[in-house]
């Protein structure tokens, strides 16, 4: 023992050279059993090469538009004139947008609250993790329940007046059914139909922030009233 | 001249800052990752496929970049702006008008402000769209749900700042929908956010407090542990 090792230690992260290892999965995690040796590569340089060209092209970007673009200062704040019409910063202005449809409370306070809390749970749902295309169980259930919801949810719009959201929530209905009355496995029918129902709900839940927020940014003036972005308004 | 780096390199000062040598060997290469403070929020090694930009599109990333960016101008410009309906307003005419490079500095802020809340939108986009949500990334799915929060806040109280007419409405339609709350809370919330019943001197302290000091304070330790959790649950 002269304290010099006749050995050497092997790492590897290539399965392929290390004893394999078996693995257990319970039920619970939805695990795809990946492939067995995924390709490592290291941090330095690879990583770290690819987060300084992002950040620089973010920084050449970001120096272009301030360049170019000067952010906006208008007169001094003057509570006794209220500017018509007063709008939030853009990103609220999809909620102000429903403030004209709802009553405060839904708009203002329940509508928010519940897409935080929705955001929130959907890793806590088993059909989040599963993913399974929407109709691969009960075909007609699914029917049933979709119209159902669909139905309920366009009669309020419908009584509440929100056409910017009843279309966009329709033509994705289209959408959703396509696969249902089209058996066609490949292209675009083939692949919607294995979008699973947090998909749906997710794209529908973005194509109505987006409009909702264009609408209020753009095709808003005086008192609320439809006008188109090239209408001078103040 | 690369005798004269690689005696550098090898002297004792530089080695009692970076302990290891040129990244030229993979150990070293590992080395430089786990000795760097700021680099060892990453494992050594990571997955090929994980760091595809058109994976992640560079989104987290971006985010984390935007707000180095906004702590940067903010400092700057905290330096010329003082909270008070007397100087808030000037003290942006003078930032335009008077300081060099003012305007830049506003409109970097402003933009790399609007620019975050997009981005980090999206990010949540490309999580749920991957499905990177699943177990066990759950919680810091849920830790970026809050994250997101923050970061409209942190534009939110910002925008009342330059205290011109935009800002104030701006704020005044957002605080009369917390008053929508109901049992008298929407009353108590935004009483307590403005320090009053109207947008005025104490409402204007207020949100600079939040913007300058509190909110970015919780963003940062809500960042710290999102990043831990990536780590620690395999990724980047
Ligand atoms: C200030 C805001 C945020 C910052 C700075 C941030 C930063 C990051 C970074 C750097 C990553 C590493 C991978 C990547 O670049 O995509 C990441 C991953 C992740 N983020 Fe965020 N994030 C933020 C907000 C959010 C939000 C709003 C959500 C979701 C609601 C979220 C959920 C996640 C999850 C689940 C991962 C793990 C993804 C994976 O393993 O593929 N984050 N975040």
């Amino acid at each position: 023992m002269n304290g010099e090792k006749n050995f050497q230690m092997e790492q590897s992260s290539d399965a392929k050279k290390v004893p394999k290892r078996v693995a257990f999965i319970k039920g619970r995690t939805v695990a795809r059993v990946k492939k067995e040796d995924e390709e490592m590569v290291m941090t330095v340089p690879n990583l770290v090469v690819k987060e300084v060209i992002a950040f620089e092209m973010m920084i050449v970007v970001l120096t272009i538009i301030s360049l170019v673009f000067n952010a906006p200062l208008e007169w001094i704040a003057n509570p006794e004139h209220t500017p018509n019409p007063a709008k939030a910063p853009w990103y609220f202005l999809g909620l102000q947008e429903l403030l004209h449809y709802f009553p405060p409370v839904v708009a203002g306070v329940i509508l928010p609250t519940l897409a935080v809390i929705a955001l929130i749970v959907i890793p806590y749902f088993r059909i989040n993790l599963k993913r399974e295309g929407l109709w691969k169980e009960d075909r007609k259930q699914t029917l049933v329940v979709l119209i159902a919801t669909v139905g309920s949810v366009s009669v309020v719009l419908i009584f509440f007046e929100v056409y910017a959201m009843l279309v966009p929530t329709l033509v994705m209905t289209a959408f959703v059914l396509a696969p249902y009355f089209s058996k066609k496995e490949h292209g675009i029918v083939g692949w919607l139909g294995l979008r699973p129902l947090s998909w749906w709900i997710m794209t529908w839940f973005v194509i109505n922030v987006v409009v909702l927020t264009a609408i209020g940014t753009l095709f808003r003036g005086p008192e609320w009233t439809w006008t188109w972005p090239w209408q001078e308004i103040y | 001249m690369k005798h004269v780096f690689d005696k550098l390199f090898e002297s004792r000062v530089w080695r009692s800052i970076f302990r290891h040598g040129l990244p030229t060997s993979n150990r070293t290469r590992a080395e430089a990752v786990f000795y760097n403070f700021f680099l060892h929020v990453h494992p050594t090694k990571v997955r090929k496929r994980s760091i595809r930009y058109t994976y992640t599109w560079g989104l987290g990333g971006l985010s984390v970049g935007l707000f180095i960016v906004l702590t940067v101008t903010g400092a700057l410009l905290m330096l010329y702006y003082r909270p008070s309906v007397q100087q808030a307003y000037w003290d942006m005419k003078d930032l335009q008008f008077v300081v060099s490079s003012g305007q830049f500095l506003r409109n970097m802020h402003r933009w790399a402000a609007h620019a975050m809340v997009a981005v980090v939108f999206l990010h949540m986009l490309r999580v749920f769209y991957t499905s990177s949500y699943r177990p066990p990334k759950e919680f810091n799915w849920v830790i970026g749900v809050f994250l997101l929060v923050i970061t409209v806040l942190l534009s939110y109280t910002g925008y009342l700042l330059p205290w011109d007419q935009l800002s104030f409405w701006g704020i005044s339609v957002g605080t009369n929908m917390v008053r929508a709350m109901p049992c008298g809370f929407g009353e108590k919330i935004s009483f307590l956010l403005l320090g009053g019943n109207i947008v005025g001197e104490n409402a204007l302290i207020r949100f600079y407090v939040l913007h300058c000091f509190i909110i970015p304070v919780v963003a940062m330790v809500l960042m710290g542990i999102h990043f831990w959790r990536v780590r620690k649950d395999g990724g980047v």
